[in-house]
């Protein structure tokens, strides 16, 4: 591999205990790297533990088995000044604009934490740099002293970008940033995270359920299905070729705003329900949905395999 | 709207300014302005902590600026009925009512507000920690709740008279003894729900010690509900005080509290009602403005009224 | 599929000829029309403006999207179609809803209780808000079958099990004796449907009906949907923000901004020959599967306004890139641009000098 990697994880587990005897396993040894200044989007239906596998990540939880590896250097157990180290370098973007800012906070109060934590300004360097910061995710400065209850939707995700880029970054998580904004909304986030990713370099994990958005402002994308990763390709070969029939079947059920397209396309209907991840039977995790199941899927859990240059997918089908 | 004059001109493009979109048209309200006017949409909240106001401002001033001691008895005039010398008449050993009512007040009132803030100090520490630390920490501290609660408290009240002085500070002691367990549990529940919430999440994730989120983020938002809490809890306070006084356990003569009042007046019901009645809805407002403020705080404080 | 709907077999064909002898009588014509609709809500800081004379209708059959972002007062719409709008705090200040021949705001409560359930069935983005808890399934649809049809109590249990394996459930027998809690998300938006079509009504209103629900389970739904409409020919109206689903499943689109409709035509109308900069802006600002990634989006700067103070001219004016000086003074009328394709929007009225030019490159307007 040609560029340097920043992130890399391998076989990272994450079990709930959940009552006595049951086990969920939210993120069930993934492994895959991530390049520096790339978006990897990751996508997948509510319960197949993308969430989880951010937060991971992010070290909120910590993991069960398995290991973070970023620029170089093993974070899965870091602790106090290593951890603190990280936390600088990697920043998260919450999903629900509502939720993710403290009210009692004003603005400013809300972007300066990450400095005052970090020591990074203070007094009137870091009045400056709220000011900066506002501006900079397209606010106007003199709303540093307001409460978040006083925006929108779309203005507090923004004031939520904004602490992230507080301490300058190289890494940021976004975990659902625009599922719970308005469509006209959606775009203006989405062309800011681009901008800002784009201008300064930013390498970029991109949560989401919207495949057409996760695919959009991703290089790469991984789809999630029950824990564990099923496909991997450039975003481009992602609707062109999926292989894995999750994969397929979800791109399918994505609908395409544009009448004639939607009634020309053929559709894969899947039948049920994702299944509950708490102790999930052996095998492919969705052979119970699968209409291309083998014998083989209900026995062995199919592995992570690089069928073309950059396009990884986990099915018997292939291999 | 339907035949208007079109000129050209009115077709010409103008362009708006970008903040326009961006401006907060409503006026900047802090957290607690927003709080305060939606109490003042509820007349009857309003009202109550017009009556607190009253009754506190006189049972400051009410001692005061009444021309006889809470002690001092006027012996020519036992039992008298309001009249000008003696403005709410005197009791069976001719002291003045006026002044000892708001006496009482003032003692009922100070009781109430220390034990409820009491029971505000340990239960909030209690159950910060138990919440925000849970696991084992949780579990122990929450039994030792759970057994502090299955105690009656009228008999931790007499244990405790038993060993201690009768007097102000026992009564409180007593009444505080078991009652932090409520503002306990109450915050532990608080901090479990917040604990989750994606701005402690956020602040974990900037690296935010436990300590700056406890002191900057859980305890600021557990506020609004614990205040609401504690202005419910202290008519609960002045009416266990009063109930103690009442059954003969309260503040020792000469000493008054509205309870002491009204367990006095009580016994001359039949010939001096004015004895009773007048502590007695004394001890009623003061109770109902406090159970109204509280209502139309949780009211204001609703974060699902919000927005 | 196929499978499916052969064991579904008779009932669904009952159905379908029931339908059809109501079509045969009442022909091609409006079902539900709305004129003028105005709808208040009274908070304590103030009165919101939340529909602000609102028209549109739908024809026997038809199938009707109201397409547009939260806040914009689709779902109050269709809240006072059914007279569920809660009063007070909301007060439906002026307009006329004719329904089926019938003034549904001037009908008693009684009477509207006959409308809602038999003639209009409802069915909720959040199905647990549409079913109760504490009731079986099945109980729930025999409730209303007991109610609107007289069907013993025997019949409406079979009626109500037919009417779960129409909306493929599976195990209908079983399930209909769960409760609601026991279902997935799905299940419970397909018991929903269920029971909102027990009654055979004349109009389904489906409110956001897969906003809450996962992708793939979307696309069973959205399916079920189609089928309900082509094969009952069932009139639908879909209340969504999603222009995916739109796409899927209308043939006319209305489109709201701030209260008003602002845009209404046939589904290729809206889609390919968008006359409002909303409109233009909307479909231009979600990004497509099939288009190729990292382009930039069209966003629509600024925030929709606050409907406390309802703007005096165009309320899409201080978001619009083609506002002109007549747009902030006034809102503009409905203009018919081509038949059955109506805009509200200055650019289009006749006596404005530079008119949109046609630009086929863009499949449409250069807006």
């Amino acid at each position: 591999m040609t560029a340097e990697v920043t992130l890399e994880v391998k076989n990272l587990t994450k079990y709930f205990r959940v009552g006595r005897r049951k086990i969920l396993k939210a993120v069930d040894n993934v492994s895959f790297s991530l390049e520096r200044g790339h978006v990897l989007g990751v996508v997948g239906e509510s319960g197949c533990g993308k969430t989880t596998l951010g937060r991971t990540i992010a070290r909120l939880y910590e993991p069960t088995s398995g290991s973070i590896i970023f620029e170089g250097r093993d974070v899965t157990n870091a602790q106090e000044s290593e951890l603190l180290w990280f936390r600088r370098k990697l920043q998260m973007i919450f999903q629900d604009p509502y939720a993710s800012l403290d009210p009692r906070m004003t603005v400013g109060e809300i972007i300066g934490e990450p400095m005052d934590v970090h020591h990074i300004a203070s007094g009137k360097e870091r009045l400056e740099r709220i000011r900066y910061l506002l501006e900079l995710v397209g606010l106007d400065p003199e709303h540093a002293n307001r409460f978040p209850h006083e925006f929108s939707g779309g203005q507090r995700q923004r004031i939520g970008i904004a602490r992230a880029l507080a301490v300058d970054p190289e890494f940021i998580i976004a975990d659902e940033p625009i599922s719970s904004l308005d469509v006209s909304i959606q775009a203006q986030v989405v062309n800011l995270l681009t901008n800002l990713q784009e201008e300064r370099g930013l390498t970029f994990m991109f949560i989401a359920h919207d495949l057409s958005m996760v695919r959009h402002i991703s290089h790469r994308v991984a789809v999630m299905y029950l824990g564990k990763i099923v496909e991997i390709a450039p975003s481009e070969e992602i609707y062109k070729e999926p292989l894995n029939p999750y994969t397929q079947a979800l791109m399918s059920a994505n609908p395409i705003p544009d009448p004639k397209v939607e009634s020309e396309r053929s559709r894969i209907v899947l039948p049920g329900e994702v299944p509950s991840p708490i102790n999930p039977p052996p095998g492919c995790r969705f052979a119970s949905r699968c209409v291309r199941a083998m014998e083989r899927c209900r026995k062995e859990d199919p592995e992570l395999r690089e069928v073309s240059p950059g396009h990884w997918v986990s099915c018997f089908l292939y291999g | 709207m339907l035949e208007m004059n079109l000129k050209p001109s009115d077709f010409e493009p103008i362009s708006l300014d970008q903040r326009e979109g961006e401006a907060i048209t409503r006026p900047h309200i802090s957290y607690w302005q927003d709080v305060w006017m939606r109490f003042k949409k509820n007349r009857l909240a309003l009202t109550g902590l017009t009556v607190l106001a009253i009754l506190t401002f006189m049972a400051i001033i009410g001692p005061i600026i009444s021309p006889w001691d809470y002690r001092e008895c006027d012996y020519n005039h036992i039992n008298e009925f309001i009249s000008a010398r003696h403005w709410f008449g005197t009791d069976y050993l001719g002291r003045d009512m006026f002044t000892r009512l708001w006496f009482g007040t003032r003692i009922s009132i100070f009781i109430g507000i220390t034990a409820a803030l009491l029971d505000l100090c340990i239960g909030v520490v209690w159950g910060g920690i138990s919440g925000y630390f849970g696991g084992l920490v949780d579990d122990i501290m929450m039994r030792i709740v759970d057994i502090l609660y299955g105690i009656p408290y009228l008999l931790v009240v007499i244990l405790l008279l038993v060993v201690m002085e009768p007097g102000l500070w026992t009564i409180i002691l007593a009444m505080s003894l078991t009652g932090w367990t409520g503002m306990a549990r109450l915050v532990r529940g608080q901090i479990l729900q917040l604990k989750e919430m994606e701005y402690v999440l956020a602040a974990r994730s900037v690296g935010a010690s436990p300590r700056r989120i406890i002191a900057r983020h859980l305890v600021p938002n557990t506020m609004g509900v614990v205040l609401v809490s504690l202005t419910m809890s202290i008519p609960g306070a002045i009416f266990g005080e009063a109930f103690l006084s009442f059954i003969g356990l309260g503040v020792p003569m000469p000493l008054a509290s509205l309870g002491t009042l009204a367990n006095e007046g009580y016994q001359v019901l039949l010939v001096y009602p004015h004895n009773v009645i007048i502590p007695a809805l004394t001890i009623i407002l003061l109770i109902l403005s406090f159970n109204f403020v509280g209502d139309g705080l949780r009211d204001a404080l609703d974060p699902r009224l919000r927005q | 599929m196929e499978a499916v709907h052969d064991n579904r077999g008779e009932q669904t064909r009952d159905l379908i000829q029931a339908k059809k002898r109501q079509d045969l009588a009442s022909s091609r014509s409006t079902l539900l029309s709305i004129e003028d609709l105005q709808v208040s809500f009274h908070t304590y800081a103030g009165e919101v403006h939340a529909v602000r004379g609102v028209s549109y209708s739908v024809e026997r059959g038809g199938s009707l999207a109201v397409v547009g972002e939260s806040g914009c007062g689709k779902t109050v719409t269709a809240q006072a179609v059914m007279r569920l709008t809660p009063i007070p705090p909301g007060e439906i200040k002026g307009g006329k809803i004719f329904f089926n021949g019938k003034d549904i705001l001037s009908l008693s409560e009684r009477e509207m209780q006959s409308v809602r359930g038999k003639e209009i069935g409802m069915i909720f983005q959040d199905p647990m808000t549409g079913l109760n808890p504490t009731m079986t399934v099945g109980n729930q649809i025999v409730e209303a079958l007991i109610k609107h049809q007289r069907l013993s109590r025997r019949a409406a249990w079979e009626k109500a099990v037919e009417m779960l394996n129409m909306v493929e459930i599976p195990n209908p027998a079983v399930r209909a004796t769960q409760y609601p809690h026991q279902f997935s998300g799905g299940m419970r938006q397909r018991a929903m449907i269920a029971m909102a079509l027990a009654c055979e009504p004349l109009l389904l209103i489906a409110d956001e009906p897969t906003t809450s629900l996962d992708v793939t389970i979307q696309a069973q739904i959205l399916d079920l949907l189609k089928e309900l409409q082509e094969k009952l020919g069932m009139t639908i109206i879909l209340i969504t923000h999603n222009l995916g689903v739109v796409a899927r499943l209308a043939k006319d689109i209305v489109v709201m901004y701030a209260g008003k409709v602002v845009e209404k035509g046939s589904s290729a109308q809206v889609f390919y020959n968008a006359m409002h900069p909303y409109t233009r802006a909307l479909l231009k600002s979600v990004p497509r599967l099939d288009r190729p990634t990292r382009t930039r989006l069209e966003s629509i700067p600024g925030t929709p306004p606050d409907l406390f103070v309802p703007p005096r001219g165009c309320a899409f004016a201080p978001r619009c890139r083609h506002t002109m000086r007549i747009c902030v003074e006034h809102d503009a009328d409905p203009i018919e641009t081509e038949p059955g394709h109506r805009v509200s929007c200055w650019l289009w009225h006749k006596d404005n000098p530079h008119p949109p030019k046609s630009d086929h490159t863009n499949g449409g307007f250069d807006l």
